[in-house]
């Protein structure tokens, strides 16, 4: 019988926080977006005060005093290296694994040679807040859609304690499905959500017991696998062997709107910089090149304007310098005076294995990438935006705010914990 | 510094075997072994260790000093007389495990610190120190 297993970190981000700083435990934590614009995570305490996901910070200032709420700018460098260790945990017990995002993990558990699941299941969660101090639910199920319904039951039910099993509990699925909101089923997005509800579809449970004909017409092939899913016939399988990403994106909300041309121009470059070194991290190369500015949609009071533009380049290529020139171009070519632009960013397409690069008749350049990896090795020694193009400014207007910046706990050694050796016992510690 | 969290160490044994050119081949050919890796020596279980570095004088009797960096794995079950990591009042604070009378307690090697009973309220253990590493020269 098939079996799949969704682990997924709780409150992710904020449980980041708390493992090199236990002071935070118990209480409310949210984390900023870049920018420090909006909220992006939130502890349960957060949750439990009703800050909702993506306010932005001005709007809850209050409750923040009030509850003095701990407010954190987003620690990526941490986050992915906590990721990266409940991952290694999550495929060392498992005989296959997908990673599906920072915070969540598929597991192929058919074949796994355990009678107890369940205690199997909690032991694997023990073991991971153990090694790496963060705390994960656990849901099982005969399909990934029922295993991520069973997951969000686990992180509520009390009496789950973080594990529910679907696939040897048939008699549990009813009620499950029940309790789960339409909107909260895996694939059902806020449009289909919106249009089940109004044809009195409010549950799980009633999407699984909606009629495939009427399914297939309103939803389509896609819409018509989740409801099979939800009856526990697998539609979608572990994906052990991620697919090359196709693109990659790198943008920013500016701190505050830039009508100057030169600053947008540097924020381009440094984009245009990042994802190259993107792209060459993980071995590709891309044929072509798209670059966006919007201005701020919620600032009703001035003109509002989005532009974007994209080119192919002739010989696929991960070179800074082509893929900066390249984004100098496009912006030349769609640049308005007159708007104060919120936003902007550089996408690259097409990305393909850089072994593969056909060499045309016209190129006049051996691609030398030594540069490159020059470039990128003392990066990574020295810290981001060490050494690049003379081009981009260092300290532009534009650069992410992060004022609540946690150390880099595990991944600089400047940043390791200090731990100290009790000269100081504070007060009422020998009670 | 010891970047020994970096893979440069897996990269070893590939220059070795690459670099002998045309002609005669090195008679160490044959016995070339890897190199020695730290990490291989240090780390046990990657996923659950981590660094830190010690602040103070108290644990000197234990052989640490201010300024140490600290090899600490939360996959080990601390026993008595371990050098821990735990937990204290919110902080993390490096102490002596023990267990003098059937109970746990967090000692400091310097006996003008009490000892603390680590079922109270807010202590617990965080992970067990197993190197530590102090640096005699700096340059």
């Amino acid at each position: 019988m098939p079996t799949f297993g969704l682990v997924d970190c709780n409150n992710f981000y904020a449980s980041c926080e708390r493992v090199f700083q236990p002071s935070l435990i118990g209480r409310p934590i949210v984390v900023l977006s870049n920018n420090d614009g909006c909220v992006v995570a939130r502890s349960q305490e957060a949750k439990a005060l009703g800050i909702v996901m993506g306010v932005p910070l001005f709007k809850i200032r209050d409750i923040v005093e009030l509850h003095d709420v701990v407010v954190r700018s987003s620690n990526y460098a941490l986050y992915g290296d906590l990721s990266e260790r409940v991952m290694s945990i999550l495929a060392a017990s498992a005989p296959q694994h997908e990673v599906y995002s920072i915070d969540e993990c598929f597991l192929d558990l058919d074949r796994l040679p355990v009678k107890d699941l369940t205690g199997w299941c909690h032991a694997l969660r023990r073991r991971t807040k153990r090694w790496t101090g963060i705390p994960v639910s656990i849901g099982l199920g005969a399909t990934k859609t029922l295993s991520k319904i069973a997951n969000k039951l686990a992180k509520t039910s009390a009496k789950a304690d973080g594990v529910i099993d679907l696939a040897n509990h048939p008699e549990w699925i009813v009620a499950a499905l029940g309790k789960t909101p339409v909107g909260d089923v895996w694939g059902i997005g806020r449009r289909w959500s919106a249009m089940l509800n109004e044809r009195g579809i409010t549950s799980a449970l009633e999407l699984r017991n909606a009629q495939d004909g009427w399914v297939r017409q309103r939803m389509g092939i896609v819409g018509l696998r989740t409801v099979h899913e939800l009856r526990g016939i697998p539609c979608h399988e572990l994906e052990t062997q991620p697919s090359p990403k196709k693109t990659t994106c790198c943008s920013r909300t500016f701190g505050h709107a830039i009508a100057d041309k030169d600053q947008v121009r540097n924020a381009i470059i440094s984009f245009a910089e990042r994802t190259a070194e993107k792209i060459r991290n993980s071995g590709q190369v891309c044929g072509s090149m798209q670059v966006f500015i919007t201005t701020d949609p919620f600032d009703t009071s001035a003109p509002q304007h989005s532009a974007s533009a994209s080119t192919t380049f002739m010989t696929p290529t991960a070179d800074s310098r082509a893929l900066v020139a390249a984004a100098i171009g496009i912006l030349e070519r769609f640049w308005r005076d007159g708007f104060s632009w919120r936003k902007a960013g550089v996408m690259l397409l097409d990305l393909s294995p850089a072994g593969d690069i056909q060499p045309t008749l016209f190129t006049n350049h051996v691609a030398s990438n030594g540069l490159m990896q020059a470039v990128d090795r003392i990066n990574d020694r020295f810290g981001r935006g060490t050494i690049g193009l003379g081009l981009s400014a260092k300290d532009a207007e534009w650069r992410m705010r992060q004022e609540q910046l946690s150390p880099h706990y595990t991944t600089r050694w400047q940043d390791i914990p200090r731990v100290r050796m009790s000269e100081q016992v504070p007060s009422g510690a020998e009670a | 510094m010891l970047s020994f969290a970096n893979p440069p160490s897996t990269l070893a044994l590939v220059v070795y075997s690459s670099r002998v050119p045309a002609g005669f081949p090195s008679p160490a050919d044959d016995h070339i072994e890897g190199k020695l890796d730290l990490n291989q020596h240090l780390i046990r279980h990657p996923a659950a260790t981590f660094f830190a570095r010690a602040a103070g004088e108290s644990m000197k009797d234990a052989g640490i000093f201010d300024g140490d960096l600290l090899v600490v794995d939360r996959s080990i079950t601390a026993q008595p007389a371990d050098i821990v990591i735990a937990v204290l009042h919110g902080e993390l604070t490096v102490k002596r495990l023990k267990k003098p009378n059937g109970t746990w307690v967090l000692t400091a090697e310097n006996p003008i610190f009490p000892d603390i009973p680590i079922n109270d309220p807010g202590c617990e253990v965080w992970g067990v120190v197993t190197h530590s590493i102090r640096q005699h020269c700096d340059r």
